[in-house]
Parts: structure tokens; sequence; C-alpha cells
């Protein structure tokens, strides 16, 4: 069987997941895609009628299964330093990373 | 038999009667932590030792200066005459997939090595307010990706303790470990295509996956949210009751938990089984896959033995007065693989793009030229290759060229598979069931390295049990026997949502049924 990820689509894939690969590890990982689209491929065979929904969730939400949203009311965290604290880099309350590309939209 | 052989049950009551104290039961938990476990799960572990391979090695940190305050507060409520909790003085381990206030909470992964959690998920919280001591964070597959725990960063992984050179399953298994070697009564998991009830057939002990929303996720570290519960591992029906009972319940920092009112299960587990509808389906006796090279659909029978125990079970639960409905049609369960691998990984490379080295957690320490490559540089150190693996089949089957041939596909073909439980559970339908009875699983524990590399393979762990993660129902393990091997073979209950009353009772009906069987009285090989 052909392989649906080829080495150029797998490239793209890793560079969209923000990952660096040893070569070792993109020949591993591109083989197991491959192997996984296999099974995944066994979907389309599935009849499906039109008006089948999709489902996000099993358990459906209705009045008795689900949270009413609740207000929209800021609640301070009684330490954020504790959070800040876990930041690599951190200077007077900012957190401190490398120089940010510029990149021109067009 | 030591104290921390005793059911959380069972503590509890010696507790309130005074006969034993929190703390004693927290030295008796360590000292047998101190002999089965070996050293703990770290990062750069170094090579396996003769010694090592004969540990449990459940623990990547213990908590036991937390555990011994906790005690001691436990001691004096008692000492006072106040009501202590329901769990009061119980063990639990705790899954390192949650975050505790001020522990490690490293989701069993180098790029969470350093994160110290500043707050506490609701269940361990819950937990602690009704008496238990949270005793550690036990290891588990990195971030949940796998099943059988091999995949944590965090080495020596855990091992079976009825025999260690196979695994624990997963990706609970430092749970199912822990309580299977009588290190605590009771442990914290998660479940999200079987992740609790797996581990915890493989081990010989009880797993609960509740209904989606019936525990709240709040602190839990995200798989995949749509699949992903909370939920108890012990070594008794009842104990297993005791502790979703706890942990259940709305939380206002989880929109998905049910409001529904954590129900009473121990009034009721007990009731017993007569005039119930159990249901045996053909769909739950054999495993269908294809062929990793050629992608031809192999079909294949379960191992005799695992289907005799599911049988036995029903001729057990029949002579106790339930009605076994035969041949009830699953059609759908054989695409609850195709269709998870899908999902869950749609929405695993959505929940594991945070890890990016800015706010915490890992990052590189490699020199960078910007932004950019300080993501790709700390995240090619952080993540192990399951990780990696998941999100790129989640990058490529959300690409908006493939999403409809894909993801909503695999959407649809969840309605079809909650479908199938909504049939059968319909109680003006044809077969009206109470619970499916099922294999929890195609094998008993495989050996450590037979499966692990082979991503189809290792998911296949997990076909029948989900296909009730899809369908958001509960389902709960019980250990119903060993194999020529002597390991232990699971079965599972599977009930309409928020219908886990019903599966502890008849699991409680069978446990009853069964005490004085031969294999209850063998013991894990790590305590002969």
């Amino acid at each position: 069987m052909s392989e649906s990820i080829t080495v150029d689509v797998f490239n793209h894939l890793v560079g969209l997941a923000a990952l660096e690969l040893t070569s070792d590890q993109a020949h591993y990982l591109r083989t197991q895609l491959n192997h996984q689209l296999k099974v995944i491929d066994e979907l389309k065979a599935i009849p499906l009628d039109e008006n089948v929904p999709i489902n996000l969730h099993g358990v459906p939400y209705e009045k008795a299964s689900s949270a009413l949203p609740r207000e929209d009311i800021h609640k301070p965290f009684p330490d954020p330093r504790s959070i800040l604290a876990q930041s690599p880099q951190v200077d007077d309350g900012y957190i401190i990373v490398p120089d940010i590309p510029h990149t021109t939209l067009k | 038999m030591e104290l921390c052989d005793l059911s959380a049950l069972e503590l509890t009551l010696l507790l309130r009667q005074k006969k034993t104290s929190a703390v004693e039961i927290l030295e008796s938990t360590l000292e047998r932590i101190g002999g089965v476990d070996g050293r703990s799960g770290a990062l750069d572990a170094g090579a396996l030792t003769e010694e090592d391979k004969q540990k449990v090695h459940a623990f990547i940190t213990l908590t036991d200066d937390r555990a011994l305050a906790q005690a001691q507060k436990v001691d004096q409520q008692i000492s006072k005459g106040e009501d202590p909790g329901l769990l009061a003085g119980v063990p639990f381990s705790v899954k390192d997939i949650f975050c505790v206030n001020g522990t490690p909470s490293t989701a069993a992964s180098r790029i969470l090595a350093n994160f110290k959690a500043p707050y506490t998920a609701t269940a361990v919280a819950r937990l602690e307010a009704a008496g238990a001591l949270m005793i550690g964070k036990v290891n588990l597959d990195e971030f949940t990706h796998g099943s059988s725990n091999e995949s944590s960063a965090f080495q020596p992984s855990p091992r079976n303790p009825w025999d260690t050179s196979r695994v624990p399953g997963g990706s609970s298994g430092g749970s199912a470990a822990s309580v299977a070697a009588g290190e605590v009564p009771l442990s914290l998991g998660t479940d999200t295509a079987g992740s609790i009830r797996q581990p915890a057939a493989f081990c010989g002990v009880v797993g609960v996956k509740p209904t989606y929303g019936r525990v709240s996720r709040y602190g839990l570290i995200a798989f995949a949210s749509s699949l992903d519960c909370p939920g108890p591992v012990a070594r008794t029906v009842t104990d297993a009751a005791a502790m979703l009972q706890v942990i259940s319940g709305a939380d206002e920092h989880d929109a998905t938990s049910a409001p529904t009112p954590a129900p009473d299960y121990l009034s009721t587990i007990e009731n017993g089984v007569k005039g119930m509808r159990i249901g045996l389906s053909p769909d739950y006796f054999k495993i269908t896959y294809p062929d990793p090279n050629t992608g031809e659909l192999l079909i294949q029978p379960l191992p005799a033995e695992i289907e005799k125990s599911v049988r036995q079970a029903a001729e057990k639960l029949a002579a106790l007065g339930t009605e076994i409905i035969e041949d009830v049609p699953m059609p759908n369960t054989r695409f609850g693989i195709p269709a998870y691998f899908v999902i869950s990984r749609v929405e695993t490379a959505s929940n594991l793009h945070r890890f990016d080295g800015v706010k915490y957690g890992l990052r590189t320490t490699a020199p960078v030229a910007d932004l950019t490559q300080m993501y790709r540089q700390s995240r090619k150190e952080g993540f192990g290759l399951q990780p990696k693996l998941r999100i790129l089949m989640g990058m490529y089957v959300s690409a908006a060229q493939y999403s409809e041939e894909y993801y909503k596909r695999a959407l649809r073909v969840r309605t079809l598979i909650r479908r199938d439980f909504e049939t059968i559970y319909d109680p003006n339908g044809k077969y009206r069931l109470d619970a499916l009875l099922t294999p929890t699983t195609p094998t008993t524990a495989f050996a450590m390295e037979a499966v692990y590399g082979n991503s189809v393979l290792m998911q296949y762990a997990d076909q029948l049990t989900v296909s009730s993660n899809h369908a958001g129902i509960p389902g709960i393990s019980l250990p119903a026997g060993l194999d020529e091997n002597g390991l232990p073979i699971g079965i599972q209950l599977l009930g309409a949502d928020f219908c886990e009353d019903k599966l502890f009772r008849i699991g409680r009906a069978y446990e009853h049924a069964t005490e004085n069987a031969d294999w209850r009285q063998v013991k894990p090989q790590v305590l002969r």
C-alpha cells in the first residue's frame, strides 16, 4: 500500500507542530503514522447516513446533566507569584522570552 | 496480614473503633512501599539492575510529610470526638497527571519534570477533605499516552506486582500496581480509552471509569478533554464506591462536571441483583484489527480463558437472580479504535500546544536565535516519542483538507457508538439492560518490551474499553480469575449514564459470590 504521509507531508507537519526530530525519530514516527492511518481508513468504509450528526462528547449536555453557565466574574488567584515562579525566566513580574521574529502578513 | 493489606473501609472502621491510629496506618503503608517499590521513577535513571526487575516502581514522588501531617490531624479529630470523614486515615496514591499544590506534577514527562503545581485538583482536594492521606504521586505513560507505562520519561517504569517481568498496563499503571501490591488501598487514576480499567484488569484490582462529568477534571493535565475521566482504583468494589462517592459531584471549576449530587452508593451496594438484566455481546468476544503492513482486516477470537471467565461470571450472576440476555448486538464496537485514533489525537495536539517553554515546564538551555526556535528546541527536548506521535497525527487529521474525511467522520462514528449503548439501555426497548458484561481486555498482562513501539498493537489493548469513553457511559473492571500463567483476568460491566450505582451492586454481588474462589486466595508475586 502507498504511504499517505510522505516525507514532504511529514516535514510540513513537524514544522506546524513546532517540533524538531532526529532522523531516527522521524523514521519511526512517519512509519507509525502511516500504520495508524491504515487503521483510521477503516472509518471510510462505514456507511454513514447524511443525518448522522457529529458527537463532540458522549453524554448529551442536557439541563439535568450539565452545569448552567456561570457568571463571568473575575476571581483573583490567591497567590499569583506562585504561578509566575513556574516560568523559566522572569524579571520584575515579566516573563522573559527570546526575540520574537517579525513576520510580514500578506 | 498487615494494616496496609486491609481495605479502605476496614481501615476506617478500625480507626473509628480506636483499634489503630492514622499514623500507624501510614507507618504500615510506608513500610510496604519500602519493601516492594524499589527506586522511584526518575529522569536519566540509568540501566536497570536485576533488583530493579523484581520491584514494582509505582511511585515518582512520595509525599510522606504531607501524609503524616494529615494523619496527625485525623488522629486529633478522632481523639476530640469529631467526624474525620468517610475515608479518614486511608492512604491513597495519585496518578501524576493531577496537579497537587506544592508537589511535582510531572505527567511523567521531561517537559514538566520541574513543574510544581500551584493549585490542587478537585478530586484530590475532596479525598483529603474526607480524611484520606495522600502518600504520593504514581507513574504513568507520558501524558497518559500508552497502555503499558513504558513510555514514562521517569524510569524504571512500573512493573506488574503479579509478575514483574510483565507490564502493569496503562496509562494508570502506577495506580493499579500500587493498589495490587498493598502499597495503598486506593488510587486516583484517569481513563481516556481504558486507562483505569485495563491496568486494573492486568493487576487484579477494581477500576472504575465514571460517567463523563461525574467527576471534575479540574486540575487534571488534559490528554483528550472530551474523553478523560478521573476515577478510582481499589481492591474491593465497596472501596471503589466509597471513593467515587467522595470525589464525584458538581464543581464550579469544571463546566463539564454534572450538577447531579454525589450519590450515596454505599447505601445501595448490598441490595443484590435480583431482577436485573445483564447482556452479553458477541462483538466483545472477538478483536478486529487491520494488519499494519497490508491493511487487511483480521478477526481473532479472544483467548478461551478470558471468554470463559466472562461466561462463568454470567452464570454466577444468573444464579443470583439476574436475567442474562445473549447475543446483544454492538456492531460499532470495532470502530472504537479507528475513531479514537482521530479524536484523541486532535484533542491532544491542541492540549499539548501549551507546552512551549514560556510560562512553565522545560525551556531549552541551548542557544536559540528567536522565540520560534526556542519553542521547537524545548519541545524537542521535553516531549518523548509518544506525545510527538500523537501531536503529529492530530495535526494531520484535523488539517483543513482532511478534516471532513477524518475528524468530522470520526465524530459521526462516535454517534453510532453512542447509539449502540442507547439502544441496549433504553427502558422501553428490546434489551432494557441494566449492564453489559464483557471482558475488560483482549489479553492478560503482556511482557515488558513485547508491544512497546508498535503504536497500533498497543492501542488495540483498549479495544474493549474505548467505546464507553466515546459514549461517555460508566464502566467497571473486576478481577475474575487467573490465567494459566497465574496472571489476573478482568471482566467489565458497562452501564447507562450516571448508573454507577447499578454497576457497584452487580460488582459487589459478584465479588461476594466468588469470595471463596481459589484464585482469590492467591497473592501477587511481590507479596509471596
